[in-house]
């Protein structure tokens, strides 16, 4: 090799690729920040929560308020998560396997809740549903109550988490086709058999993507929930909102143990979301 | 149902078109698309004047440039610091990657109001970061400074994931022929690198200031909520809703939804001509 070349390589390696020290120094100053804005908010939680021992933490959960509100967490996020699969598949089902005008605004329509505000989403069910809203005289008379009840949180819970199943299908089942459907049909399966038996294992990791965001997002809603939700406890009061409770009285051990609970749910979702995006490569679409 | 619908094209072999998209349309319908416009119902029923009124008052326009500002200022810290981590997470090898990966959505998945609390246990003046500001007079928590944090923790991931991918399908031959012709590595960044990621990046900047432009949980916690200096928009409505001002709320809340679908809108066009350009 001439010398001319080696060092025309040399340049070349060095434009393209930062020096060690370099490197060096922006995986440092890109870790700080993370560990800095990231990990220390998830420690304080921790450890705020530990600060009079394991004693005070299990007492500060176990309490009729935190259970009720433990329960009724886990009651909305069992009605809204399923409810959004079903719509989730099916919207994908249409938009994936069919071709019809005014495919992309349908996407867009879906993708609507993301960018309304939490508090917005919840007024909009207030004004709707509330007392001085449409519906609130005709549902006062037939003794429907959805505003500060259980109805009203599960509405804007389904609101909130409206796009999460769809979006991580839609990508999937647009790059898978519909191939594998069409040659099932063609042997002679129904058109539910093709979807148990072909459609469903094909997209099961992907699915499994979004019912984790989903429901991460279901249980910790706080916004949309707290101004539909008027917050009676032991009756309509979910952890976030018990968090709020608790902090704001300045019972501090209390409404961080709550809150560690809630951690501990993103740190699995992380988890999990990690593993299935390594072990099957599924691709998220991910931006919310 | 094709011959009923001739509009509709259906070339597909598959079934179920009418059974999904029927059912995708309704419950569309009844969950996103009437429940929203109930807002600008309501909106355009108290008359241009009592909106303004409401909608436009003092209180208002300082929340609404309380929460443009925070959301601006933190998507550009969002800006630079998501862009570093995507570049490192992208172009370097180092132990424990997967882990820092993984940690990015942290904000994603951790409910908003552990984060408020969380923040606000760190940054008040006697938490754990906060004792030692406090003595040189600076102070976070309860000023917008502390919104401007909260909405940086919460926004990071928007950037970082819309640049990941961009960074990652760049490939590495146009800048090695920019070095061979004598490129300085700076040269290559601004004039290679930088223009092809800069739509992700805008994006993301906008994502996370759409986001942090109606972000209430981890907020509330860390602002102080003093009407007029630190007082969010989100906030405003809910308390104008506690005391029966349901104009007011509706008001501010049809002026946040606009700004939203504007923002959104304008990430649509952002793509739109980044796709013309560089066909992706």
């Amino acid at each position: 090799m001439s010398p001319a070349s080696r060092s025309a390589r040399r340049v070349a390696r060095l434009s393209t690729n930062e020096g060690p020290l370099a490197r060096g120094m922006l995986i440092g100053l890109a870790l700080a920040f993370l560990a800095f804005f990231l990990l220390l908010p998830l420690v304080a939680v921790f450890s705020e929560a530990l600060k009079e021992g394991w004693g005070m933490f299990v007492a500060a959960i176990d309490t009729p308020d935190a259970l009720s509100a433990i329960k009724l967490t886990l009651l909305i996020a069992a009605i809204s998560v399923p409810l959004n699969v079903v719509f989730g598949v099916a919207a994908s089902w249409a938009i994936t396997k069919f071709s019809f005008p005014g495919k992309s605004i349908l996407i867009t329509l879906i993708d609507l809740p993301l960018s309304v505000s939490p508090v917005v989403s919840g007024l909009i069910f207030v004004l709707l549903f509330g007392a001085h809203g449409y519906l609130g005289p005709w549902l006062a008379a037939n003794d429907v109550k959805i505003i500060f009840a259980v109805p009203g949180i599960v509405l804007a819970t389904v609101f909130i988490t409206f796009p999460f199943v769809a979006r991580e299908l839609i990508p999937l089942m647009m790059e898978q086709g519909r191939t594998d459907e069409e040659a099932a049909l063609s042997l002679g399966a129904s058109g539910w058999q093709t979807f148990w038996h072909v459609t469903l294992p094909n997209i099961r990791w992907g699915l499994l993507y979004g019912v984790l965001l989903c429901n991460a997002r279901a249980m910790g809603e706080f916004g949309a929930v707290s101004v539909v939700s008027g917050h009676i406890r032991g009756e309509t009061n979910t952890m976030p909102l018990h968090v709020e409770i608790l902090y704001n009285e300045y019972e501090f051990v209390g409404a961080f143990a709550v809150a560690s609970l809630l951690a501990c749910l993103a740190l699995v979702t992380l988890l999990a979301k990690t593993i299935l995006e390594w072990r099957f490569e599924v691709r998220g679409g991910n931006r919310h | 149902m094709a011959s009923t619908r001739p509009f509709l094209r259906r070339r597909s072999a598959v079934p179920g078109f009418s059974l999904t998209f029927g059912f995708t349309l309704a419950w569309l319908a009844l969950i996103v698309l009437i429940p929203i416009a109930t807002i600008f119902l309501k909106s355009a029923g108290m008359g241009w004047a009592e909106f303004v009124k409401v909608g436009f008052s003092d209180r208002a326009l300082a929340a609404y440039r309380l929460s443009f500002g925070t959301a601006a200022a933190a998507g550009a810290v969002n800006a630079v610091a998501g862009l570093l981590v995507a570049w490192v997470l992208v172009r370097y090898d180092f132990p424990g990657k997967r882990v820092i990966g993984a940690l990015v959505d942290l904000p994603f998945a951790l409910p908003t109001a552990v984060a408020g609390i969380a923040l606000t246990a760190l940054y008040a003046p006697s938490g754990w970061i906060g004792q030692f500001l406090d003595p040189l007079g600076i102070k976070v928590a309860f000023t917008p400074v502390g919104i401007v944090i909260a909405l940086v923790f919460i926004g990071l991931p928007f950037v970082v994931r819309s640049v990941e991918p961009v960074l990652a399908d760049l490939g590495k031959e146009v800048e090695e022929a920019a070095a061979t012709l004598g490129a300085t590595r700076p040269q290559v960044f601004g004039r290679i690198i930088f223009p092809a990621i800069a739509p992700a990046l805008l994006t993301g900047f906008a994502l996370a200031f759409a986001r942090g432009v109606g972000e209430y949980g981890s907020v509330i916690f860390i602002s102080g909520n003093m009407p007029g200096r630190t007082e969010i928009a989100p906030l405003l409505i809910v308390t104008q809703l506690e005391q029966y001002a349901y104009a007011g709320a509706t008001a501010i809340a049809t002026v946040m939804m606009v700004a939203a679908f504007a923002i959104l809108l304008a990430i649509n066009v952002i793509q739109a001509a980044s796709r013309a350009r560089y066909g992706a």
